[in-house]
């Protein structure tokens, strides 16, 4: 047993209202640059419907993740020599147009325009090419079913249930999937990369780019089910989701996180057994991968794997976190997370629990009452629809998992309906889903309450690793634009990088557990005028997002506003 | 005049490629790439990338067997200069055309793929050029001298290459380039620029061949605090004497 720790999300479906605040904070604090104009770390989409970039789920077209088979685990997209051998022109790449052709709009035309009969219009531009463009796609054209019957009709996962479900606006369903990377615990991404670039950080299992190793290669593209490496193509390298690791660091949540509108996600550890990873991806069944990824994790609260997670170099406090963890509580203790697309044998490490209004709306559309158990338990068990639809997303396919945890949701909801309305709690409700009242109860503040220090339990990196952190020691991404030259001579960013100072984040923790706001106006340091919410904490505004107050005025009395 | 261009030019560019290319390493890991424009267009990529680049390779490969070897060698093992001559021109031309075609196929990509254009540098623009010149006249070289013997036979076996290795044992024999035909001249010429800009292009890339690919696990586990080799990243790890240390004063 080789016990390692593991940073990990859970994110509550039924709670996601699709707002993409996330995705907006998430772009502003990390992938507001040139480059990555279409690349979102975060992005949410409206299921049923074919997600960004188009379809990505479709691995028979895009050969991502990992297959079994005979009990040995291979890349879909090929091994080590046939991706030496298509070094030069990598077969299967989306390209940007399956993502989708980023532009702006010409706000010139807007601002310099004469007083006139007509409203001037603002026309777009590609921002790859430069020219004026037809939009006609973007990284979530087709939200809140927007186009389905032309769109969410050919979401890769209605496979072998299309006849059932119904685009017919009464009857269809959906829900919000928000997606970030997995910082999977066998990524293929990393797999993938022929320079070996793409690293799992032992620490908490964060999976980073080393941007001084990337050579440009592209195969961690193709490599990674999620779509969730990008390629910045003004650099020239490979980016991913950071899981905000300047934050996580010290030990506040990630941007998405923290900025999560219906506050959804969760943020902790998990201790696993590096040593069956492999074993567990290589199972050949497809059903058997979910439970075959959650053997893999340990329970703190055994003195003998805490002792081993000691031995194997796992910080204390790290090891009393995980048992807080609410990850691992939604995932091992309740059950009712599960895996996104558990096929791909990357043991993805962002877990969701499915969302259970879908069934609730039939309920309530037919006029039964939607909060009582055995209604709820009736309509899970025989609408096929979403349950399947579920299934195909979460566990593969296998339906009973998904019905497992949506009676849990359904037995909170009427357990709990009892309580809040001073009513004799029915502990057989809880009991008729195998859990003990008190659980349920505990579930339920998790997950309906949700306090923010339940939400996240964040160990902070030790001190006297300091000096030898990744902020501290490497560049990341969004830093170069600090002091590297945007355009030196060798090209787009090249020189060194400036890294984010770690100071400013540690000061920033300290600022949001104070009582008081002494300078709410200092919210994070801008840099060369750009909005950086990377170190934003929610509190105040952040500088440069809105004009400066005193400034405003004293142009106004000057008179001066060209 | 033949020593400044077949012995001090040569070492200055040389000079310039091992210096640069360490300075660059240093100073630069994270401009150190293919910057690759698949992401814009890929049909045409397709086709014209591996052509050039396994034509590349061969015409590399060439040039390895055709300067590096000895003549004298290869006569030992029974191989005619005749003999050689023909194993040389049957794998370098398809070599050469394949790597023409390629170039001619990305040349055109570049100029009329709007996004590929505008991502093109003045630094890749002259580098183009100076590899296009390089490479045209290598296949002239081949085709008009070897092949059809324009302005009689010519065996650079006996000139191009001598001179080549001489350099290499710093004993650089000028003559023997002096009496090669202008068309070599060039070649070595214009194969010498390329050498002196290659640190300073995107040609860099050509040393990260990931070869350790082979050898490596899949999955690289990498802790925040050890870092392989030299310090990782830009920052080289603290030295030795750099640490803090507690002074007790009494
Ligand atoms: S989800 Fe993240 S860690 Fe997993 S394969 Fe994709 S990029 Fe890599
Ligand atoms: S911010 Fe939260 S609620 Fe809004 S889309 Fe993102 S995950 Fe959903």
């Amino acid at each position: 047993m080789r016990v390692m720790a593991q940073m990990a999300m859970v994110m509550n479906l039924d709670k996601c209202i699709g707002c993409h605040t996330c995705s907006v904070t998430c772009k502003q604090a990390w992938t507001n640059r040139a480059g990555t104009e279409y690349v979102w770390f975060n992005n949410v989409e409206t299921r049923p419907g074919l997600g960004y970039p188009r379809g990505y789920e479709n691995q028979e077209e895009w050969l991502g993740g990992w297959v079994a088979k005979n009990g040995r685990l291979s890349l879909r997209a090929g091994g080590r020599l046939k991706k030496l051998l298509t070094i030069f022109s990598n077969p299967k790449m989306p390209s940007i147009q399956d993502y989708y052709e980023p532009w702006t709009y010409d706000y010139e035309t807007l601002l310099g325009a004469p007083a006139q009969e007509n409203f001037p219009v603002a026309r777009p531009y590609s921002l790859i090419s430069g020219k004026p463009m037809n939009v006609s796609w973007s990284a979530n054209w087709d939200d809140d079913l927007g186009g389905s019957l032309e769109h969410a009709a050919k979401d890769p996962m209605l496979k072998g249930i299309e006849d059932k479900v119904t685009f017919e606006f009464e009857q269809t369903f959906m829900f919000y999937l928000p997606r970030i990377c997995e910082h999977c615990l066998n990524p293929s991404c990393a797999a993938s990369c022929p320079s070996g670039a793409i690293y799992k950080r032992s620490e908490d299992g964060i999976v980073l780019v080393d941007q001084d190793r990337c050579r440009g290669w592209r195969m961690c593209v193709t490599g990674c089910p999620y779509k969730k490496v990008y390629f910045n193509h003004k650099t020239g390298k490979a980016e991913k989701c950071t899981f905000c690791y300047p934050r996580v660091e010290v030990g506040i949540p990630t941007v998405c996180s923290e900025t999560c509108v219906g506050r959804l996600r969760y943020i902790g550890l998990v201790l696993y057994d590096a040593d069956r990873v492999l074993e567990a991806a290589s199972i050949e069944d497809d059903h058997a991968l979910y439970e075959a990824q959650r053997s893999l994790f340990l329970d703190p609260n055994d003195p003998a794997v805490a002792a081993a997670a000691e031995r194997d170099g796992i910080p204390g406090d790290w090891i009393e976190a995980a048992k807080r963890s609410p990850v691992r509580r939604l995932i091992q203790d309740y059950a009712v997370a599960l895996p996104l697309h558990p096929e791909y044998r990357t043991m993805p490490m962002v877990w969701y629990i499915p969302p259970l209004s879908p069934v609730v709306d039939v309920i309530k559309d037919t006029g039964y009452d939607a909060e009582d158990k055995d209604n709820l338990f009736a309509a899970i068990e025989t609408l096929r629809i979403p349950v399947e639809y579920l299934a195909n997303l979460f566990t593969a396919g296998d339906v009973a998992p998904v019905n497992r945890v949506l009676k849990r949701l359904a037995a909170m909801r009427s357990y709990m309906r009892d309580i809040n309305l001073g009513r004799d709690p029915r502990d057989e409700i809880p009991e008729s889903v195998g859990m003990s009242g008190e659980a349920m109860y505990e579930m339920f503040r998790l997950l309906a309450i949700a306090k923010y220090e339940e939400r996240y339990v964040i160990p902070t990196a030790h001190a006297e690793q300091a000096h030898a952190l990744e902020e501290l020691a490497t560049d990341c991404p969004v830093s170069e634009y600090g002091g590297g030259q945007p355009e030196g001579i060798l090209g787009e960013g090249s020189g060194r990088p400036t890294p984010v100072a770690a100071e400013n984040l540690r000061m920033l923790q300290n600022r949001q557990r104070a009582d008081s706001l002494e300078n709410p106006l200092i919210g994070g340091g801008s840099k060369q005028g750009r909005v950086n919410l990377l170190n934003w904490d929610g509190i105040g505004m952040p500088e440069g997002l809105f004009p400066d107050r005193d400034a405003e005025t004293s142009r106004e009395t000057s008179g001066d506003r060209s | 005049m033949n020593t400044v261009l077949w012995v001090i030019y040569p070492y200055i560019c040389l000079a310039i490629f091992v210096v640069g290319h360490f300075w660059r390493y240093k100073y630069d890991k994270f401009g150190w790439t293919t910057r690759s424009s698949q992401l814009y267009e890929d049909k045409l990529l397709r086709i014209g990338s591996p052509l050039f680049h396994f034509g590349m390779l061969g015409v590399i490969a060439g040039h390895v067997m055709g300067l590096l070897i000895p003549q004298s060698w290869t006569s030992a093992i029974g191989i005619s200069p005749h003999t050689y001559h023909y194993i040389a021109l049957i794998g370098g031309i398809p070599a050469g055309l394949a790597t023409v075609a390629g170039l001619i196929i990305l040349v055109y990509r570049r100029r009329r793929t709007g996004p590929v254009f505008s991502a093109t540098t003045v630094n890749d623009k002259v580098m183009y050029l100076v590899l296009g010149i390089v490479i045209l006249l290598g296949i002239w070289n081949t085709i008009a001298g070897s092949l059809l013997q324009f302005g009689g036979e010519y065996n650079y076996r006996d000139g191009v290459s001598p001179w080549f290795r001489s350099i290499f044992y710093f004993q650089p024999d000028a003559a023997l380039m002096a009496g090669a035909p202008i068309g070599f001249q060039l070649h070595a010429f214009f194969a010498f620029l390329l050498f002196a800009m290659w640190p300073f292009t995107r040609l860099v890339h050509v040393f990260s061949a990931p070869i350790g690919y082979f050898t490596r696990p899949y999955i690289v586990y990498r802790s925040s605090d050890v870092r392989p080799g030299v310090g990782v990243g830009t920052h080289a790890p603290a030295r030795g004497w750099d640490r803090p240390e507690l002074q007790k004063k009494e």
